[in-house]
């Protein structure tokens, strides 16, 4: 699963606080492997941009522990790194479905809920999933969805259903798909009014069939720069992570996102301590910073994503609050799901299913 | 070569010495990784991160499926291809550079290498602007349209319908064409430099001779020029080709994910699909026909210099 977060924020504002950032970002870089446990350190890996601007330096200043900050792009690079052991992270984290791989792989410690008071500000919606019942290794950090970016002066209406993306010409040569093979056929199964963890040889069979059909109405299979396309007027309908979207709906107002009826997927990142973490107990500390209201409003400020922190959300303007693209209504939100590890064996039918749709 | 043969055999040493890093290179940075994916290509999953050296052939029976076929088939038209037009454009570009003056030999080397002071990210973006439906190239292409059908128009050829009344944007991204054009662009200068420094030593007066002797200058292309620089022409075809077979940023950018090529398949099972055994089998496969075509090329080399030997 690919997923650039880039801060929203640094597009509306200036220069010089982007290079700032962008500073700051430079110089903490340096985690040397197999970091060891140090009095007061905690190493942190986390996504390209997806933290609040001083929040690590705050942290620092209330607790005197120093963060030593590493950055990926996506989860596959987390995963190779930390597949083989680990080189010294205390928190990482995963999406929902890397969290399910990496609970699966013995890859995660449990979380002492009780060092962690800050867990009463999470919204009851995210305390019991289903891809980590209890919580015991995971807690949420932010979430949002997959669905349809689109010109609007393009299309008579907004785009209702995933059908219009899967299985109608009425969009033909304006479609962008995503390149990420589980993705497109989870949504693929959705259009076709199935679950999108409903992973049976029929169901993966027909979803084929689906894109085989419709393949030929399909400009791009984007990886990771569908709403490039979108923005550029490649195409006109984008499937595309709510997020990138949101970021070029700031620099186009022709740009609407939306969730369709069928409901769309749902991702969760979560913060997590990887089996080998050398501080686990500033790694506690720092989770139950993160998830502090003032500290969660903060990054959710600015990096424009949706948080799981009620107590947070009481702090945030209507902007963001009101923002359908990071709130999507609540009748296609309550059809939406999050994935499920489908299982390394079907994982290889999913990828030899994705190979037949792109050699024929 | 002799010379430093001898100097080797009498120094034993030196050389030794001068042989070690390299050596030491091509172990830890070739042999152990490619000994390591070799083991891997035989193995199992047995969990999600854990692999297994079972000497298992199931990955790479996995490759005959026909859909990996059609892709590596696609993949080879694909290169090859690209290997043609870059011979094509590369020879008499190389040809000017080998002829020019002393003075801008350096200059005209220069602009061949300038695009790897890029990133190849970046300028497969700047391709992306360029080969857009609605991009510069299209852009240009329309502009143009416009003005000879304005021109037509005010001659009376109007009536004729040579050129269409609008027009008509060329689709060259998610086309093998627009995969082909990417390839080409950044395999170029690797061809063109084998080429000139073939043509660069060749003795000139070669071809004048010819061309005095009474050879058009076809004729002296074909049966002279053409000859002496085989060798050149082996090694550009070997230098484009191969990588242009490994490529997956190219088919994913410029390709729109339309015209997959085998690398992408590897890409996804060290990715996503989270398959490294059959990641590596398809890499082993890639290899050994490499290794075939060097070998190939090998034994021509020997053949040639056995038939020169022999004159």
């Amino acid at each position: 699963m690919q997923r650039i977060r880039r801060p929203l924020h640094l597009l509306r504002t200036d220069r010089r606080r982007f290079m700032q950032a962008g500073l700051a970002v430079g110089l903490s870089l340096k985690l040397p492997a197999g970091a060891l446990a140090q009095e007061g350190q905690v190493n942190f890996y986390n996504w390209d941009t997806y933290i609040g601007e001083d929040t690590l330096s705050s942290f620092t200043g209330e607790t005197g522990i120093e963060v030593q900050y590493d950055l990926f792009a996506d989860n596959n690079e987390m995963f190779a790194k930390l597949r083989s052991g680990n080189p010294g992270y205390d928190v990482i984290v995963p999406s929902n479905d890397y969290v399910e791989r990496m609970i699966l792989a013995d890859m995660l410690l449990e979380i002492d809920h009780d060092k962690i008071p800050n867990i009463a500000n999470i919204d009851p919606m995210f305390t019991d999933p289903a891809f980590d019942p209890g919580r015991r290794y995971s807690l949420p950090y932010m979430w949002g969805t997959i669905g349809i970016g689109y010109r609007k002066s393009a299309v008579d209406e907004p785009p209702t259903s995933w059908n219009d993306l899967f299985a109608s010409d009425k969009y033909a040569g304006r479609i962008a798909l995503m390149s990420e093979p589980t993705n497109v056929l989870q949504l693929a199964m959705k259009a076709a009014g199935h679950s999108l963890n409903d992973w049976s040889d029929e169901n993966l069979a027909a979803a084929e069939r689906m894109l085989l059909a419709q393949k030929k109405n399909i400009t791009a299979f984007a990886p990771d720069n569908g709403q490039d396309l979108l923005l550029a007027g490649e195409v006109d309908l984008a499937m595309e992570w709510n997020g990138d979207i949101l970021q070029v709906m700031e620099e186009d107002d022709d740009i609407g996102y939306v969730l369709p009826e069928e409901g769309g997927l749902l991702w969760e990142d979560c913060l997590s301590i990887p089996v080998g973490a050398p501080n686990i107990d500033n790694a506690h500390a720092l989770i139950n910073y993160l998830l502090g209201a003032q500290a969660g409003a903060d990054i959710a400020d600015f990096i424009y994503y949706a948080t799981p922190n009620a107590a947070s959300l009481e702090l945030m303007d209507e902007a963001y609050t009101d923002n359908p693209a990071i709130f999507p209504p609540a009748a296609a939100l309550e059809k939406s799901e999050l994935a499920i590890f489908p299982g390394q064996e079907m994982l290889r039918k999913i990828d030899e299913a994705w190979t037949r749709v792109k050699a024929g | 070569m002799a010379d430093g043969r001898q100097a080797a055999a009498q120094r034993p040493w030196v050389f030794a010495a001068f042989a070690l890093p390299s050596l030491g290179w091509l172990l830890a940075f070739f042999l152990v990784p490619l000994g390591i994916i070799w083991l891997y290509s035989v193995g199992e999953n047995v969990s999600l991160t854990r692999v297994e050296t079972t000497w298992t052939l199931l990955n790479y029976a996995r490759i005959l499926e026909p859909e990996i076929l059609d892709l590596a088939l696609r993949s080879i038209r694909i290169a090859g291809l690209a290997t043609l037009v870059c011979l094509v454009i590369g020879f008499p570009m190389a040809l000017v550079i080998a002829t020019a003056s002393p003075a801008a030999k350096p200059w005209l080397l220069l602009a061949i290498m300038l695009p790897f002071w890029t990133n190849l990210l970046i300028r497969t973006y700047a391709l992306l602007n360029i080969l857009g439906t609605r991009g510069r190239l299209n852009e240009a292409l329309g502009w143009v349209h416009g003005h000879l059908h304005g021109a037509f128009e005010l001659v009376g050829l109007g009536q004729l319908g040579l050129l269409e009344e609008r027009f008509t944007p060329f689709t060259f991204l998610g086309t093998e064409t627009g995969v082909v054009i990417g390839i080409v662009y950044v395999s170029l200068p690797f061809a063109i430099l084998p080429l000139y420094s073939v043509l660069e030593r060749m003795d000139k007066s070669l071809l004048e001779a010819s061309l005095d002797l009474g050879a058009g200058q076809l004729t002296t292309f074909r049966r002279v020029l053409l000859p002496l620089a085989l060798p050149g022409v082996v090694s550009a075809t070997i230098i484009t080709f191969i990588p242009a077979l490994g490529q997956f940023l190219t088919p994913d950018l410029l390709g729109r994910g339309q015209v997959d090529m085998i690398a992408n398949v590897i890409e996804r099972q060290f990715k996503g699909a989270n398959d490294w055994p059959y990641g590596a089998a398809i890499s082993m496969v890639l290899l050994y026909a490499t290794f075939l075509l060097l070998a190939l090329r090998a034994f021509g080399d020997a053949r040639r210099s056995a038939a020169r030997n022999a004159r």
